[in-house]
């Protein structure tokens, strides 16, 4: 199965997350992990479109011992960011109002990392846990 | 893959169900094509239907959040109706609040909610 979806246009914000719903479906996640992890993928991918011009999604199986759970990876060679500690902060924005951001996306999944280099790009990685 | 959002008329009221998952696209355009049908047809009442959407994003929550808004400064009431559990609760934890908005759990309780506002 394909686990990664460049983001070039809006469309692919879809294929994205119908991939990260499949993926979720297909390990037994409730519908509530389901929306979470769709939602999440849908604003990582928004963000790569809006920010970054073009990236990459990528779909993950993972396990931890007996934890068994699917990791997001969100991939651009865009702009980067400048203050990591201000995008992590509730309500700022830089495009007016676009996307809830990466708060909201670190409170649907269960860990967050981010790395950013300014003039080389932003690597996401998030995880989300079976329970 | 771009397919318009049928809005129905039911005396003063327009009746809409979101029947498939929304892309940027397909919200914008509903979002246009909602206004003018308010105009077209004097609607003084608005029911959106979410049973079969099983997330709400960012993006499709501010394109909602606006045409209500819009819809109100055209003289039109919006009810939201039929949000499931899994995207009340994403949608909160994601921080989005739409607090301003009429909602009820299905679409006759949303029915029954605007009759009760317009008054009649």
């Amino acid at each position: 199965m394909d686990s990664s979806v460049k983001i070039i246009n809006e469309w692919d914000i879809v294929a994205a997350r119908q991939l990260g719903r499949n993926v979720a479906k297909e390990l037994g996640f409730g519908t509530v992990d389901q929306a979470r992890i769709t939602t999440a993928i849908s604003e990582l991918a928004r963000n790569i479109y809006l920010y970054a011009g073009q990236g990459e999604i990528t779909i993950e199986k993972v396990e931890n011992g007996a934890k068994r759970g699917m990791t997001i990876i969100s991939r651009d060679e865009g702009p980067g960011i400048p203050d990591l500690r201000k995008v992590m902060e509730d309500g700022f924005s830089t495009s007016g109002g676009l996307g809830a951001g990466l708060p909201g996306v670190k409170r649907l999944m269960d860990e967050f990392s981010i790395e950013s280099t300014p003039g080389e790009g932003t690597l996401i990685q998030s995880v989300k846990w079976l329970r | 893959m771009n397919m318009r959002i049928p809005i129905l008329k039911l005396h003063d009221t327009l009746l809409i169900s979101i029947q498939w998952e929304l892309d940027d696209q397909t919200a914008l355009q509903f979002q246009e094509d909602l206004l003018h049908k308010i105009h077209e047809t004097s609607a003084r009442g608005v029911v959106i239907d979410f049973t079969s959407i099983d997330f709400i994003d960012s993006f499709i929550a501010k394109v909602l959040g606006d045409v209500i808004s819009m819809s109100k400064l055209m003289g039109a009431k919006v009810v939201i109706t039929g949000i499931q559990p899994a995207v009340a609760i994403t949608l909160i934890e994601l921080g989005i609040r739409l607090e301003e908005v009429m909602t009820a759990l299905d679409l006759e309780k949303g029915l029954e909610k605007l009759q009760r506002e317009l008054g009649d």
